[in-house]
């Protein structure tokens, strides 16, 4: 009987198995209209777990079988096997066992781990078994009563029954391994006792067991010398830590001091409108949760959000593109930057800009409406002028490089300005801007500005930066040529997917949505581009400071763009748009992209101008802060906005999609105070790489630096 | 290829690329929609008052919230009785030397459309109590106070207009708050904003998207286990029609927007007068202080369905307890005004 216990086990676990599938196979037939998918999800589930089940039995039947037939399967070698099978303990009791002579079998306990650890297996198996169960039943969320009540007593007696069969096989299962192994261990010490052959390989085996490396075999035991200095940064562990130390910044460059102090004037003013222009976003996204904040008309939510928008877009992202321009495009062209008065030139122009327009949208004065266009033209002329300075001065800093060709991080950085100076003068001359052609040119503006300048611009910093980080070349430059020429193409078709639906002509706004389509393939290029360059160096991330803030970026890259295309569709737009959906959008997209890859960069770059670090754990709370908050501000936005369209589209009075956003607009005010707190790290971690500010200074630095200027023979 | 190391032939190449699409998709249609559009035969333009309210209005950024556009979808019907079409900015032009044409599309729909809201809204005292704090009147709103468009005096003088605040939202005014010029203009601006009929023959564009007619039918078909539900729900269009003056509660505000609970009108058995009040409007009671009430039902194109649904959640809410009404009843009280024609050649 006990050979083929495996048969009846199966044949029940088959058994078991029809009167569930049979009541199942009812329920789907039945034509009742309840039966919807929240129904077939939990059939599918419960057939799921019972097929989990049959699975089980099945390797417990198999176990079984492979036990009983191991004995003939090995013949003589059947004992060695045993013995190579025990651990060192158990090996000892047998040989103490055999020393001391004694003949009582039932006082070998060598199978009884075995036994401990089958007994463990099961239990493991069948709670898993018996948790199986129960979910499929609790599931069901059949909408009339009498059906739920129908359906319990059919799965209830069920259930126990099945819990109650597949206990009695494990129980079944157990007892015959158990006395099996008991046989088999009594035979084994038998054996051992009788065999003088048996007891010697039992003997070598444990030797085996116990036989340890002592560490220097290869090393030997001469203390060891970095005669060639090589070794640096060694970071010896003493205690716990809280966070994984990372590799340290390259040494300082020999970059002309000049130029790092014109690139830190950027990065620090664009720094101050970061944290500005997001504690004005804070304090708006309060607003919304808190309408009543203040009465206050320089302070009112229509005034302060064109101040947010503009402050990030031209004050923070921009400026901070220029600052790290003049750093690739002069490296890549291997030469010097044309001229650094020029850079502080443009400089002025663009915070003039800024700080005038911030003001004149408070008091009131504004252009008349158009996302990102509010300012009115004499301030918008005076940052258009600072951006043509700029790619003046890139140009002629390209005419003289001393490479043959033009790297293409200087292909995408000065298309990117040049065509900001088309998007900006397009936007703002008035000839063909009356009625409609305003809406026209607005959808173009607003979203060129965001992919052709904010975007290209980027693209052209990280295929500059994230190589040089990696230490390794860019995968493929002709899929860096592809993307370039494709998102010109197809980018600058998609401005009117802004205004889908509206009185704009309906073959603009197909083309714009095609043209949201074809995006995909500089998305797909430039993230495969970037993702390759990574592959072989995913290692690097958890080891680096920065990286993480790169693949964050390019993560966002891929889906941030990819959801800009989905919400172009019409029908997808029907629901989104003039929802927080966008609102969330955008902030995946200039914060998510833009935001973490100028970070990327800022990290990279500054520590090698500077010669000084930020603290590691300062930049991982900026990191983990900003990345956090973004999930937090966004998510719950989506969610918000497509149940704010659904309502919209269902019908329903205006202000219920207002009230049903409150929750969601509490989540947005958290994560975007997250977001805001790990701006003022950024700051400090700005502050610390401009001043080397140090918590506890390196005394012995500095005496060395003073060293020379003491006479040779004075008493120190 | 040479274009690759020749900073000039790549640079100019891929700006003249991109200049050539601007045209294509940006300047050239914006002078085609400039030079083919005119502006229909019944729009007017802004007079003075509202020319400056429309200044307010954008140098609060009020755009950054309420869109101007009814899209040709099926859920914009609420904005408006037609799709926006071209020709209904081409009247918009540049404001001024300094700034923009300012068409005030909008990008977000955080508060309500504006298109039609000088025909959903026009009660005066409505928006001004509603500008001085939004709260006042719809409690769950989140637009922002415009305290500073109102000015506090100890005395009014004959010509100022006063604003009744209710006590919960004067935070200890004491004075008379009189409604400033900007005030006066936003809202003259706002109550000039209405759709203008199409001229006849003109095609009215479709709003696409709706319930399809089986889809109707299926929604409104009983049996199956799907319990049915009435089409127009009484307490929705309640809330999108009237609850911003005579509140969710019913109790109206006092001084500005008399109670319907309790009210004579809403329990009298015969609802000729109530229907009335909805479809033409009334002015009965501003010797009391109260707002003059729009022509609601008219307005905002009411089906006598509609109205009926109205009536009967007005007359069976707050404690009100009245005889229900059928919309037959509603077509015949409507039946009894004359044609609709005159209902508008009187406003």
């Amino acid at each position: 009987m006990k050979q083929k216990i495996y048969l009846p086990i199966s044949l029940i676990g088959v058994l078991l198995l029809i009167p569930g599938a049979v009541a199942y196979a009812g329920e789907v037939l039945k034509p009742d209209p309840a039966f919807n998918t929240g129904a077939c999800i939990i059939i599918a589930v419960t057939i799921f777990f019972l097929l989990l089940l049959l699975l089980w039995l099945i390797r417990l039947a198999r176990g079984l079988k492979e036990d009983e037939t191991a004995r003939e399967k090995y013949g003589d070698k059947w004992i060695f096997r045993q013995i190579n099978s025990l651990d060192s303990r158990q090996l000892d009791q047998l040989i103490s066992r055999r020393n001391s002579r004694k003949k009582a079998i039932s006082k070998a306990k060598g199978g009884n781990n075995g036994f401990t650890a089958v007994m463990v297996l099961l239990l493991v198996f069948s709670s898993l078994a018996v948790h199986a169960q129960t979910p499929g039943e609790s599931k069901n969320v059949l909408t009339s009563p009498g059906m739920i009540i129908m359906l319990t007593l059919i799965f209830v007696p069920l259930v126990v029954t099945v819990f109650l069969v597949a206990l009695k096989i494990r129980n079944l299962a157990v007892k015959t391994r158990y006395s099996r192994v008991k046989k088999e261990t009594s035979e084994l010490a038998a054996a051992v006792d009788n065999d003088d052959a048996v007891y010697e390989d039992l003997i070598k085996r444990q030797r085996a067991l116990n036989y340890h490396l002592t560490n220097n075999e290869l090393a030997g035991t001469i203390e060891a010398e970095d005669s060639k200095g090589m070794l640096l940064n060694v970071d010896e562990v003493h205690g716990p830590r809280f966070f994984a130390s990372k590799r340290k910044a390259a040494p300082k460059h020999q970059t002309d001091p000049k130029l790092v102090k014109l690139i830190m004037w950027y990065l620090g003013t664009a720094t101050l409108w970061l944290v500005l222009g997001t504690s004005v976003g804070e304090y708006i996204g309060i607003k919304f949760v808190s309408p009543d904040a203040d009465h206050i008309s320089w302070l009112s939510f229509g005034r302060l959000r064109p101040v947010h928008t503009n402050m990030v877009f031209w004050g923070w992202s921009s400026i901070a593109m220029l600052g790290l321009g003049y750093y690739v495009v002069s490296t890549v062209s291997n030469t010097v930057v044309y001229s650094i008065k020029r850079g502080y030139y443009s400089l002025v122009l663009m915070n003039a800009a800024i700080i005038l327009g911030s003001g004149m949208l408070m008091a009131g004065i504004n252009n008349g409406g158009g996302e990102y266009r509010e300012y009115i033209w004499p301030v918008m002329a005076l940052f258009a002028a600072g951006i043509v300075v700029s790619l003046a001065n890139y140009i002629q800093t390209i005419a003289q490089r001393k490479t043959k060709e033009i790297y293409i991080s200087n292909w995408y950085i000065v298309s990117a300005m040049m065509f900001l100076t088309v998007i900006v003068t397009v936007g703002y001359l008035p000839f063909y801007q009356d009625g409609l052609g305003e809406t026209i040119v607005q959808g173009y503006y607003m979203h060129q500005a965001v992919g052709m300048w904010f975007m290209f611009f980027n693209l052209g910093l990280v295929y500059y930066f994230l190589p040089q980080q990696l230490n390794t070349p860019i995968y493929s430059y002709s899929l860096g040529i592809l993307a370039f020429w494709s998102q010109i193409l197809f980018y600058t078709l998609i401005g009117t997917h802004h205004f889908i639906f509206s009185s704009i002509p309906w073959w603009l706004q197909t083309v714009a949505i095609v043209g949201s389509m074809g995006m995909l393939i500089p998305v797909f290029s430039g993230t495969t581009n970037f993702i390759m360059t990574f592959r072989g160096n995913f290692n690097k991330i958890g080891r680096s400071y920065t990286l993480p803030f790169y693949i964050v970026g390019i993560l966002f890259y891929f889906t941030g763009s990819t959801q800009g295309t989905a919400e172009a569709f019409r029908e997808t737009n029907l629901i989104w748009h003039f929802t927080d959906f966008t609102t969330a959008h955008s902030h995946l997209t200039m914060y998510g992209i833009i935001a973490f890859m100028l970070w990327a960069c800022i990290y990279t770059i500054v520590p090698r101008l500077t010669g000084n670090e930020p603290k590691q754990g300062l930049v991982g709370a900026h990191f983990w802060m900003a990345l956090i908050g973004l999930l937090f501000y966004t998510i719950p936005l989506m969610v918000g906005g497509t149940l704010k369209g659904m309502s919209w589209r269902d019908g329903k009075p205006f202000i219920d999609s207002v009230v049903l956003m409150a929750p969601y607009w509490l989540w947005r005010a958290i994560g975007g105070s997250l977001m805001w707190a790990s701006h003022l790290v950024f700051a400090w971690n700005m502050y610390v790489m401009f001043s080397g500010h140090k918590s506890d200074p390196d005394i012995r630095k500095e005496v060395f630096e003073k060293l020379d200027t003491i006479p040779v023979n004075a008493e120190i | 290829m040479e274009i690759y190391n020749n900073h000039k032939k790549l640079f100019t190449a891929a700006l003249c690329f991109f200049v050539l699409l601007t045209f294509f998709v940006a300047i050239g249609p914006a002078f085609t929609s400039q030079n083919n559009n005119a502006p229909l035969p019944g729009s007017k333009p802004l007079n003075r008052l509202e020319t400056e309210g429309k200044a307010v209005f954008i140098a609060e950024g009020c755009v950054a919230c309420h869109t101007q556009q009814v899209r040709n979808v099926d859920m914009d019907k609420v904005w408006g009785t037609r799709p926006n079409i071209a020709a209904d900015y081409a009247n918009i032009t540049r404001t001024d030397v300094w700034r923009n044409t300012a068409t005030l599309m909008g990008s977000e729909r955080t508060g309500p459309d504006l298109t039609n809201v000088g025909t959903r809204q026009p009660s005066n005292d409505w928006h001004y109590l509603h500008l001085f704090n939004p709260r006042s009147v719809v409690a769950e709103s989140v637009m922002p106070s415009y305290e500073w468009l109102f000015d506090i005096k100890d005395y009014a003088w004959p010509n100022d207009v006063v604003v009744n605040v209710p006590d919960d939202f004067k935070k200890g005014i004491t004075g008379k708050i009189v409604a400033t010029h900007k005030a006066l203009a936003l809202v003259a601006y706002l109550r000039s904003l209405k759709e203008v009929t199409l001229p006849d023959g003109k095609p009215v564009p479709i709003f696409l998207y709706g319930k399809s007619e089986a889809e109707k039918a299926a929604a409104n078909t009983p049996g199956k286990g799907v319990t049915t539900k009435p089409e127009f729900d009484g307490a929705a269009l309640y809330a999108s029609n009237c609850q911003s003056c005579h509140q969710g509660n019913g109790e109206g505000l006092v001084g500005a927007f008399p109670a319907l609970k309790g009210s004579k009108v809403v329990l009298d058995d015969n609802p000729e007068v109530q229907v009335t009040i909805i479809m033409k409007g009334y002015n009965g009671r501003v010797s009391e202080g109260y707002g003059v009430m729009p022509a609601v039902g008219t307005n905002n194109n009411l089906k006598p369905e509609e109205v009926a649904a109205i009536v009967n959640h007005e007359r069976s809410n707050w404690g009100n307890n009245s005889k229900k009404v059928t919309a037959d009843d509603v077509k015949k009280i409507i039946a009894t005004f004359g044609k609709p024609e005159t209902v508008i050649a009187k406003k």
